[in-house]
């Protein structure tokens, strides 16, 4: 692999990384989503180019799945579904915006630890990759424990899934399968919150998740 | 012919979900789901007749039929219970026929995707069988719509689905692991060809992508501390969901992480994955015990001693050796079968009282002798006492890790007696105390649960020596 195939691939599992942490400081719904969009473009893009380097053509299905149902069809789906809810002004802000950016930092620096650090044998790229994913898991997870929006919690459960479609193009000749199970998951999954948002509001008038959680617990 | 075995434990629970999401009607649906689940479970008896091949996609071995025939027995079970227990809730108005509809599709559905789950042999479609099954439950968890319903589903859900990415996570990083060795594509994700060239594999990779599978996993196992999400879903959902789960769906998240288990004991020079599953075990085992003392719904009461008992189950399968994964294995089939028949009955006396408060029921042994008997047997054969089978398989725990680390089996032992004090303080007003809300006769099948009992309290007496020598190659095979 020359080295600017490699370069352009180092920059685009990067972009997502920063593209993670931009979501991490929006404070409002469509910011968050528009984010989320160009996050899953960025993982489009950084596939296609896996698959040209790898010469897996299957790998262009998944960027195309990527492209098409992430980019487009599913922020679209949630525009509209916050704009039904009536929740497109709410500004949210659990944790102050500092701390939560220093935790990301927190998270990015350990996964590269631990991800360089065991797999010495493996070639660079597929390390490199495997260290970006981890850290858009894990931004992933430090979104959903930041937000107390049912909206926001999927947003970052969906980019921590990108982060995992990541890992799984960088480990090479990865059977189809698992690309194929990830975009299913996706799939039913929104299917899933599509209802249970409704379900929500319909009960609760609110999809902020502390008007659930006062039903949390033991009925007394 | 022995690949047809294989393929109808499959088939047949995925033809009758879709029949039961098409077909209209009560009575007939309810019956359908009874000879479906029947059908599998006489399919996978005959697993112990023919030998079947194992594939790329599929396998059997003496693991996972203990596992298989173990989950079609309790699922037609619990489909029978459940027939009697959805007329009751479609009486009283709490499901539509149009839920119920989808209740049926979707239980089929699960037994399709638990049975896919440990018939695999390919480590990615095993992940997407325990995602399917994941989904499903939280649709079941939810169906009555209630806002604690709602919640405890969206909660099931979202740790659910962490969970499930991290053993991704997990997933992947073994392929990883693997590539070097065997080559890319699919035999990267074939679980035999992975144990056989384990021991080439690189170590530090294949400890990181342990860790990830035991937190996810572990996730749908219910280990403290990531159970959160395991209590809301029992009682919340129909009460043949809460048993389906606990003696089931718990047991499969295990049998993928025994599998990984495995894979690692073959890698000397990677970590010992049993200090980690010890460790976790004991912490539920203490944890669960301790939070049964404050309970005041009858079924988050036994959603917690689940708990306790896969802490117990996942602390034997990581002390190893052959006694005590015997012990391990005979104690997840005696809580599977009591745990089942305690929701049976739990659910009927929820039906009859009305209510699932602890407050709220009282004196069950006079106003409903049969179901607060049974109830009774339940919880004295849950909590450990002799002459039932899980005093057996406890004492089987105990003993074959005591000479080993007396230490931590005193703090087992501990925690096995804390939930006997908790159990049987909670439960003593519930059968003996003032006859409390309605007495109506129960209008119950007695039959799933008391089959239960009897399986569980004949195995405390006497285990047919073709269970024992079964049970005993596959705890050779656990290693």
């Amino acid at each position: 692999m020359s080295s600017l195939q490699f370069d352009i691939a180092h920059l685009l599992a990067g972009s997502l990384v920063l593209a993670s942490f931009m979501m991490l400081y929006q404070d409002r719904l469509y910011a968050l989503l528009n984010v989320y969009a160009l996050h899953a473009g960025v993982l489009a893009l950084s596939v296609a180019w896996q698959a040209y380097v790898q010469q897996a053509p299957h790998l262009y299905v998944t960027a195309l799945i990527a492209l098409l149902f992430k980019a487009v069809v599913i922020p679209v789906a949630l525009h509209r579904i916050i704009k039904r809810l009536g929740i497109h002004r709410e500004i949210e802000n659990v944790i102050g915006i500092g701390l939560t950016m220093m935790a990301g930092i927190g998270l990015v620096a350990l996964s590269m630890v631990v991800m360089l650090r065991v797999t010495p044998g493996a070639d660079a790229l597929a390390r490199e990759d495997l260290a970006f994913a981890l850290s858009v898991v894990l931004l992933g997870l430090l979104i959903m424990v930041t937000r107390r929006n049912a909206v926001s919690q999927v947003v970052g459960f969906m980019s921590l899934e990108n982060g995992l479609v990541l890992a799984a193009t960088g480990a090479k000749g990865m059977p189809l399968v698992v690309e194929i199970s990830v975009a299913f998951s996706v799939l039913i999954a929104f299917i899933v919150i599509g209802i249970f948002l409704f379900r929500i509001r319909e009960r609760f008038d609110s999809v902020d998740m502390q008007a659930l959680d006062r039903f949390r617990g033991e009925r007394r | 012919m022995s690949i047809d075995v294989l393929s109808a434990i499959l088939v047949i629970p995925a033809v009758s979900a879709a029949l039961l999401a098409i077909l209209p009607g009560y009575g007939q649906t309810a019956k359908l789901n009874v000879v479906a689940a029947l059908a599998t479970f006489l399919t996978s008896l005959s697993l112990f007749v023919v030998e079947p091949v194992s594939g790329q996609y599929l396998l059997v071995d003496d693991l996972n039929k203990v596992f298989i025939v173990l989950t079609t027995f309790v699922s037609f079970t619990t489909s029978v219970f459940s027939a009697s227990y959805i007329q009751h809730e479609i009486e009283i108005g709490r499901l539509t026929p149009t839920f119920l509809r989808f209740y049926h599709a979707m239980y089929q559905t699960l037994m399709f995707a638990m049975n896919l789950a440990l018939l695999a042999n390919n480590i990615g479609l095993m992940w997407v069988a325990v995602e399917v099954a994941t989904l499903t439950t939280v649709l079941m968890v939810g169906i009555y719509r209630t806002h604690e319903a709602l919640e405890a589903a969206w909660k099931y859900f979202i740790l659910g689905s962490v969970g499930i990415a991290l053993a991704l996570f997990g997933t992947i990083l073994v392929y990883m692991a693997a590539r070097p060795v065997v080559g890319e594509g699919l035999d990267g994700m074939v679980w035999t060809v992975l144990v056989k060239h384990a021991a080439e594999f690189d170590p530090a990779l294949l400890n990181v992508a342990f860790v990830f599978l035991l937190l996810g996993y572990g996730t749908k196992v219910g280990l403290a501390p990531l159970h959160a999400w395991l209590p809301d879903a029992h009682a919340e959902g129909p009460t043949p969901i809460s048993a389906v789960l606990s003696g089931l769906l718990l047991n499969v998240a295990l049998y993928a992480l025994l599998r990984f288990k495995m894979m690692l004991a073959v890698n000397t020079a990677a970590i010992a994955p049993g200090p980690l599953m010890v460790t976790m075990g004991l912490i539920s085992v203490i944890f669960a015990s301790l939070m049964l003392y404050r309970r005041r719904d009858i079924k988050r009461m036994f959603a917690y001693s689940s708990i306790e008992h896969m802490g117990i189950i996942v602390f034997a399968f990581g002390m190893g050796g052959p006694l005590a994964n015997f012990a391990g294995l005979l104690h997840m089939t005696m809580h599977s079968l009591t745990k089942s028949a305690i929701f049976f009955a739990v659910g009927h006396i929820a039906q009859v009282k009305g209510t699932q408060k602890i407050a709220d029921i009282g004196g069950l042994t006079v106003t409903n002798p049969v179901l607060g008997w049974g109830l009774m047997l339940g919880v004295i054969a849950i909590v450990g006492l002799p002459p039932l089978g899980i005093f057996m398989s406890e004492f089987l725990v105990v003993s074959s890790t005591f000479a080993r680390a007396p230490w931590l089996t005193v703090i087992l032992v501990l925690g096995i007696i804390i939930a006997l004090g908790g159990l049987f303080l909670r439960i003593g007003p519930v059968m003996f105390g003032e006859p409390k809300g309605k007495t109506a006769p129960a209008e119950a099948s007695y039959v799933p649960m008391f089959t239960h009992l009897g399986l569980v309290l004949m195995a405390g007496i006497y285990l047919p020596p073709g269970l024992v020598t079964g049970f005993q190659n596959v705890a050779k095979l656990l290693g």
